[in-house]
C-alpha cells in the first residue's frame, strides 16, 4: 500500500446548537448499531436530532416516565466477552486459525496491532493511530480496537469495529465477532442481518477513510468475515458475508438523512433535552421535534415507548402493513369513519374507502 | 395484511377489546394436551435453564438445570425432560384403526389418537427444534454416554418441530400463533408476539382496562416473559447471584423460576380454554387424521430403530418436503375458507368469491351435444359483490363441495341503483348418476349461495427422482461421504407421509 505524506485532520464540525440540546451532560457516542438503527427509520427527525446531539436517551426516557427495558443479561455479556477474549488470546492465535481458511492469510507474516483500550479520552489519538496504520500497512495484519469515523447526518461520529484484517494482496476485510451460534451452517437470520448491516457501516467508514488518504476505496472488500461459535460449542467458525446490498442501502439512507444541523437550526429556541430538566419541559421539547413511530422502533430505540404513547390512535402504531391496508389514512378513527360512511372520502381515498366499506359490510353481516 | 384483518384491528382499538377473526376454531384441541414452557440461558447456544410442563394445569412439573453452563447438568435435565415427555408421547398407541388405501385394495393402520404439545410462542418451537438437534445424535455409549431416553427425546422433539412447519398441523402448537389466528388486537403484531400483551387484549383481568392490562403485560416485573428468553433484570439480580456459587441451591433456584414461569403457565391454559369455547371447524378433524398418520408413521419409524433425522435434508428430500408443505398450505387456506364465512369474506373482498341469490334454475337441462347425453343444469345467480372471474372458470360452493359450476357468462345488470352482476353457471357432478338430478342437489330459485374459485380438489404431489438420480442442477447424486445422511433424509422426512403401520 502506498504511503501518503499529508494526513488531513478529521473534520471538526461540532454544532453548538446540537451540543446545547444536551445541557452539561457528556455526549453519548454512536456505534455501528445506532447507525444501523438510524438508517432503519431515516424519516424520524426526533431520533436524528437526539442521536446527533449525543443525548442519553435511556436516561431521558426514564426522566419523562417512559423507561424501557433495554437491559442486557450479564450472562449474555459474559459469554460474548469470553468468546471474544478466547479468540484474541495469544495475539489472536485462535482467530487467525479460522481466518486463514476463509481469507487465505499467510501464517507467518501476520502482524497484530492493538490500538488500545476503549476510553473516551483517547478517541482522537486512537483515530490518528488507525489512520497512520492504515496509511502505512503492508502485508497481512490484524488491527484490534481501531477507531474509524463516519459522517452521519452532517456530523462526524466515531466507530469501533471489532477488528480489521489485512489480507496479503492488500485487501482489507472487516471481521465481526458475534456470540450467537451457527448450527449446521445456519444461524438466526435476524441476528445475521443485523451483523451484516453493522459490518457494512464499518466497511463504508473504512472506505471513506481510505479515500481521504488518497487510496482506492475498493481496497476494502465488501466481503466481511463473521466469526461465531459453531453448533453448541465455543469452537469458532468463520463465514464470509457479502454486504454489497447492505452497503447500497446504507449509502442511500445516509444521503437521505436530512442534515441534522439544518434541522436543529429550524427548531424553536429554548428546546433542551438536558436530563436534569423537569419532565414536563422535556416532553414539551420532544413534541417540537417530529417523530415517525413504527412498531419496529420498540426493538431499536430507547425512546420508543414515549413515541408509541404519543402515536396512540394512529394507524402507524398498528404497523406499516395495517396502515397500508387501511388506505394509508392517519388515524384509526378516520379509517373507521370511512368504513362506516360517516366521513366523505377525499378523491384519493375513494378507492380505499370503498374497500373499507365493503370489508365493514362483510364483517357486520357475518358477526 | 388484508383490509378485513386491518379493519378488525382498527375496530379492536376503538372497542378496546380484541375482535374475532374466525367464527370457528381452526385447530384440533386435544382433550389432554401437554403444555410446555422452555426457558433458556441467555447468551448460550440453546442451553436450557428450566421447563415447566404437564397435562394437569393445577399441578405443573418444573424441571431446573442446576448449573446451565455445566454439560452434565444439561444432559441430566434432558434425561428428566425425556422422562416427562416421552411417556406422554407414547401414551396414544393403545388403539389403531384401519384406513383403506389404494382405492380400497389395501388397508393400513393408524393410531386413534396422537399427542399434542403447546408452547407459548414461535421461540418455544425454535427452542425445541434446537434442543432436538443437540440431543438426537447423542450416543448412549462411550465416553460421553447419555441415557437412552435423551436421543429418543431429541428425535421426538425434531419430529414435533418439523410438523409445526406444516400449515394446519396440530401436533405442536404455539399459543401466540393460535390466538392471533382467531382474534385481532388493537396493537401491532410486534406487540402481539408477547403472550401476556396479546392475552391482555383478548381476556384482560376483571376490572382492568385493556390498555392498563397491556401496559402491565410489558412490565417483566409484573408479568415475566413467556420465554425462552429470560428477563435480563431477573438474570442480573436474581439468577446471577444464585448461580455464582459452585453448587447452586436447587430449592431456591426452583422457587424463583417457578415464580417466573407460573404466570405464563396460567395464561396458556386460559388461552386453551378460550379456544375450546369456540365451535370446531368441520374440516379440522380431517387434518387431525393427517396428524395421526404422521404420528403413527414416526412411531413406527422409531420402533423399527430408524435413524435420527439428518442435520440437513438432501436435495431430493428437501424438494419433496417443500412440495408437501406447499400442498398443505394451499389445502389449509382453502379448508379454512370453506369452514369459516369470516375467512371466506377475505376472498369475497378480493373478488375470488361472491355470494348471491339464484334467480333462475333449469334443473333438468340435458347437454346432448356429445356422444352420450349428460345432465348439465344451469342457474342464474345475481350478486351485488364484485365478480372478477372470466367465463370458463370453474367454481365451487361450500354448500355443495362435490359439485362444479362453470361460468357461462358474466353480465352487469345496468338498471337499478346498485351495481349488480348476473352470473350464468352450468353445474356438473354431485347430482346422482341418472339424467334427473337427485332432489335438493340443484339449487332452487331464491336460495342464497356462495361460489368461489377456491377448490378442495385433490392435488397430486410432485414426482421426484431417487436420491442417486439427483440432477446436476441440484448438486448431483450425493457423494458417498454424506450418502448416509441423505438416505436418512428420505427416511427422516417420512414422518410427514402416511406410511403402512403393521397392526399393533
Amino acid at each position: 500500500m502506498p504511503r501518503v505524506t499529508a494526513t488531513p485532520r478529521p473534520r471538526d464540525n461540532s454544532d453548538s446548537a446540537l451540543d446545547r440540546f444536551r445541557g452539561a451532560n457528556p455526549a453519548k457516542r454512536h456505534n455501528a448499531r445506532t447507525i444501523a438503527a438510524l438508517t432503519g427509520n431515516p424519516g424520524c427527525s426526533r431520533r436524528a436530532v437526539l442521536d446527533a446531539a449525543g443525548v442519553d436517551k435511556p436516561r431521558l426516557a426514564q426522566q419523562i416516565g417512559f423507561p424501557m427495558g433495554f437491559g442486557q443479561s450479564r450472562f449474555a455479556l459474559a459469554r460474548g466477552n469470553g468468546f471474544e477474549a478466547m479468540l484474541k488470546a495469544d495475539n489472536c492465535a485462535l482467530l487467525l486459525s479460522v481466518l486463514r481458511d476463509v481469507l487465505a492469510l499467510e501464517t507467518d507474516s501476520v502482524a497484530y496491532a492493538d490500538l488500545g483500550e476503549d476510553d473516551d479520552a483517547t478517541l482522537g489519538a486512537r483515530h490518528g493511530r488507525t489512520r497512520e496504520l492504515l496509511a502505512a500497512a503492508a502485508g497481512a495484519a490484524l488491527v484490534d480496537h481501531p477507531l474509524l469515523t463516519l459522517e452521519v447526518a452532517g456530523r462526524q461520529v466515531f466507530l469501533e469495529p471489532d477488528l480489521i484484517a489485512f489480507q496479503v494482496e492488500g485487501r482489507l476485510h472487516v471481521v465481526e465477532i458475534k456470540s450467537f451460534a451457527i448450527v449446521d451452517g445456519q444461524a438466526d437470520s435476524a441476528k445475521v442481518s443485523a451483523a451484516a448491516v453493522q459490518a457494512a457501516v464499518y466497511v463504508l467508514a473504512l472506505r471513506r477513510l481510505l479515500t481521504s488518504l488518497g487510496h482506492d476505496p475498493a481496497l476494502v472488500s465488501h466481503d466481511v468475515v463473521l466469526v461465531c461459535p459453531r453448533d453448541f460449542s465455543l469452537t469458532p467458525q468463520a463465514v464470509v458475508i457479502d454486504v454489497r446490498k447492505q452497503l447500497a442501502t446504507l449509502k442511500r439512507q445516509l444521503t437521505r438523512l436530512a442534515s441534522v444541523s439544518d434541522l436543529a437550526a429550524s427548531l424553536p429556541d429554548g428546546i433542551s433535552f438536558d436530563v436534569a430538566l423537569p419532565p414536563a419541559q422535556l416532553i414539551a421539547s420532544l413534541h417540537e421535534v417530529e417523530a415517525r413511530y413504527a412498531p419496529e422502533c420498540l426493538s431499536a430505540c430507547e425512546l420508543a415507548v414515549f413515541c408509541r404513547h404519543e402515536a396512540s390512535g394512529s394507524t402507524a402504531a398498528l404497523g406499516r402493513p395495517v396502515r397500508d391496508a387501511l388506505g394509508g389514512v392517519n388515524t384509526i378513527q378516520e379509517a373507521l369513519e370511512l368504513a362506516t360512511e360517516a366521513r366523505t372520502p377525499t378523491e384519493e381515498q375513494a378507492e380505499a374507502a370503498a374497500l373499507l366499506q365493503a370489508a365493514a359490510r362483510l364483517r357486520a353481516g357475518i358477526l | 395484511m388484508s383490509t378485513l384483518t386491518a379493519l378488525a384491528r382498527a375496530q379492536a382499538f376503538a372497542a378496546a377489546r380484541a375482535q374475532p377473526l374466525a367464527t370457528v376454531r381452526h385447530l384440533h384441541l386435544h382433550e389432554r394436551p401437554m403444555v410446555l414452557i422452555p426457558y433458556a440461558m441467555a447468551g448460550e447456544a440453546n442451553a436450557p435453564l428450566a421447563a415447566m410442563l404437564g397435562t394437569d394445569r393445577k399441578n405443573p412439573d418444573l424441571l431446573v438445570v442446576a448449573q446451565p453452563r455445566n454439560r452434565d447438568d444439561r444432559f441430566a435435565f434432558a434425561a428428566s425432560l425425556a422422562e416427562a415427555i416421552v411417556p406422554y408421547v407414547d401414551s396414544f398407541t393403545a388403539l389403531t384403526e384401519a384406513v383403506a388405501v389404494d382405492r380400497g385394495r389395501d388397508v393400513r393402520y393408524r393410531f386413534t389418537d396422537a399427542p399434542q404439545l403447546w408452547v407459548p410462542n414461535s421461540g418455544g418451537v425454535e427452542f425445541l427444534r434446537l434442543f432436538g438437534r443437540s440431543t438426537r445424535f447423542r450416543s448412549t455409549e462411550g465416553e460421553y454416554a447419555v441415557p437412552a431416553a435423551v436421543p429418543l427425546l431429541g428425535r421426538w422433539l425434531t419430529f414435533f418441530a418439523n410438523t409445526a412447519e406444516v400449515p394446519g398441523s396440530s401436533l405442536l402448537l404455539n399459543v401466540v400463533q393460535a390466538m392471533s389466528l382467531h382474534w385481532a388486537t388493537g396493537q401491532s403484531s410486534a406487540e402481539d408476539a408477547q403472550l401476556a400483551a396479546l392475552m391482555a387484549w383478548i381476556a384482560p383481568p376483571a376490572g382492568v382496562s385493556v390498555f392498563e392490562a397491556a401496559a402491565a403485560a410489558e412490565n417483566p416485573a409484573l408479568l415475566p416473559p413467556a420465554g425462552p428468553a429470560t428477563d435480563p433484570a431477573f438474570d442480573n439480580h436474581v439468577l446471577a447471584p444464585l448461580l455464582s456459587v459452585a453448587e447452586p441451591d436447587i430449592a431456591e433456584l426452583t422457587a424463583v423460576l417457578r415464580e417466573q414461569l407460573l404466570p405464563t403457565w396460567n395464561l396458556m391454559w386460559q388461552a386453551i380454554d378460550l379456544l375450546r369455547a369456540l365451535p370446531v371447524g368441520s374440516r379440522v378433524a380431517g387434518r387431525w387424521d393427517g396428524d395421526r398418520d404422521a404420528y403413527s408413521a414416526f412411531y413406527q419409524h422409531l420402533a423399527e430403530g430408524g435413524a435420527p433425522q439428518p442435520r440437513r435434508d438432501g436435495a431430493v428430500a428437501a424438494a419433496a418436503r417443500l412440495s408437501r408443505l406447499e400442498n398443505a398450505a394451499a389445502r389449509y387456506a382453502v379448508q379454512r375458507a370453506f369452514d369459516d364465512p369470516l375467512v371466506m369474506a377475505e376472498y369475497r373482498l378480493a373478488g375470488a368469491a361472491f355470494e348471491g341469490a339464484v334467480t333462475l334454475a333449469k334443473a333438468d337441462r340435458i347437454d346432448d351435444s356429445g356422444k352420450r347425453p349428460v345432465l348439465r343444469p344451469r342457474i342464474m345467480v345475481v350478486t351485488a359483490e364484485p365478480v372478477r372471474m372470466e367465463p370458463g372458470a370453474t367454481l365451487t360452493s361450500p354448500a355443495r363441495p362435490s359439485q362444479k359450476a362453470t361460468i357461462i357468462s358474466v353480465t352487469p345488470v345496468l338498471p337499478g341503483d346498485e351495481a349488480k352482476t348476473e352470473v350464468l353457471l352450468e353445474l356438473s357432478g354431485g347430482m346422482g348418476r341418472k339424467l334427473v338430478a337427485e332432489p335438493g342437489s340443484v339449487p332452487e330459485v331464491g336460495e342464497r349461495l356462495l361460489f368461489t374459485t377456491l377448490s378442495e380438489a385433490y392435488r397430486p404431489g410432485g414426482a421426484f427422482p431417487e436420491p442417486d438420480q439427483t440432477p446436476w442442477t441440484h448438486g448431483g447424486p450425493p457423494v458417498s461421504d454424506s450418502a448416509a445422511d441423505d438416505e436418512a433424509g428420505v427416511n427422516g422426512s417420512a414422518e410427514l407421509e402416511p406410511a403402512a403401520l403393521s397392526g399393533a
